[in-house]
């Protein structure tokens, strides 16, 4: 029988991948998106787990709005880069610094 | 029977999150990451999630990750000089992922929570999932969701403010100044005399040539 701390530690494992991810495509921008999207399905498997095993749909209802506002801050995010690539013909994180930050 | 199937799907959405870091190039991210989300909406319907799970599919796999793969597609990246800090952030990355997972499941294991006992019987067994979900969201979350929807059009709003490029030398028109034209600008009225010229006649133009 599955149990709560079968998510949880899934959750877990696949939030320190994408954290994992940041660390090691910090020149990529396009791969940090997608290390950010696996740390918000960790984190909605998470709310899916303690929403089944407590009996409660907030869980869910709040992933639903994770949802929402992870596709909101992709289509942002992309954009962004489109527009960043537009300009300065690269993506590389390092090579855009001319905030000098 | 259950517990396989779990296992069998966390164990191909942990090797594809993996992939999706790991992977040289990003269309293969890309595609590992559609993996990884077609095995989370598995487990949340493993969950009785199956609005969630659908909902999953359909915004991730269908929209959001064709919008990843357009980009990456779109634009050209130079792989190799993105490589160029991989290994050397390498250690650093697996150690904090390491910390990360050692402390979480330090405190998440199956010693510190109890609430097994929760699971048989929940309000989901009442109706459908959906059914479930929909009388919350549109009642006690009504505002939540209005202002969700506030969110989706900003999105909307900000990717085509952001990537809109006004290019020179288009023929467009413009509808602003078609509906501020007046009758002035468009017909000149001009006050000629009206004086009664004698015509040329035959014989005078045949002289002429």
């Amino acid at each position: 029988m599955i149990e709560l701390s079968h998510y949880l530690v899934l959750g877990a494992l696949l939030f320190s991948i994408g954290v994992a991810g940041i660390f090691m495509n910090r020149k990529n921008a396009i791969v940090l998106l997608m290390s950010i999207e696996l740390i918000l399905l960790s984190v909605n498997i998470n709310f899916i787990g303690f929403s089944h095993f407590l009996g409660d749909l907030a869980g869910q209802v709040f992933v639903f709005f994770v949802l929402t506002v992870a596709a909101a801050e992709a289509a942002i995010g992309l954009a962004i880069l489109v527009v960043v690539f537009r300009n300065r013909s690269t993506i590389n994180v390092g090579d855009l610094d001319s905030m000098k930050g | 029977m259950q517990l396989i199937i779990f296992y069998v799907f966390a164990a191909v959405l942990l090797f594809a999150g993996a992939m999706v870091v790991s992977s040289r190039n990003p269309v293969h991210a890309a595609m590992f990451l559609v993996l990884a989300f077609f095995n989370g909406a598995a487990l949340w319907l493993l969950a009785e999630a199956e609005f969630l799970g659908v909902a999953l599919v359909l915004v991730y796999v269908g929209a959001v990750m064709v919008l990843f793969l357009f980009v990456v597609m779109m634009l050209d990246i130079n792989v190799s000089s993105m490589r160029q800090g991989f290994a050397r952030y390498l250690p650093i990355g697996i150690a904090v992922a390491a910390v990360m997972v050692l402390e979480m499941i330090l405190v998440l294991g199956s010693d510190q929570i109890n609430v097994v006992a929760a699971t048989a019987g929940g309000e989901t067994a009442v109706g459908s999932n959906i059914r479930a979900i929909g009388s919350v969201l549109y009642t006690v979350y009504l505002y939540p969701f209005e202002l969700a929807a506030m969110i989706l059009l900003l999105a909307i709003i900000a990717a085509i403010l952001l990537t809109h490029r006004r290019r020179g030398g288009t023929k467009h028109q413009d509808p602003t100044a078609q509906a501020k034209v007046r009758a002035e600008d468009r017909v000149r009225l001009v006050q000629m005399q009206a004086v009664q010229r004698r015509q040329p006649s035959n014989n005078e133009a045949g002289a002429k040539e």
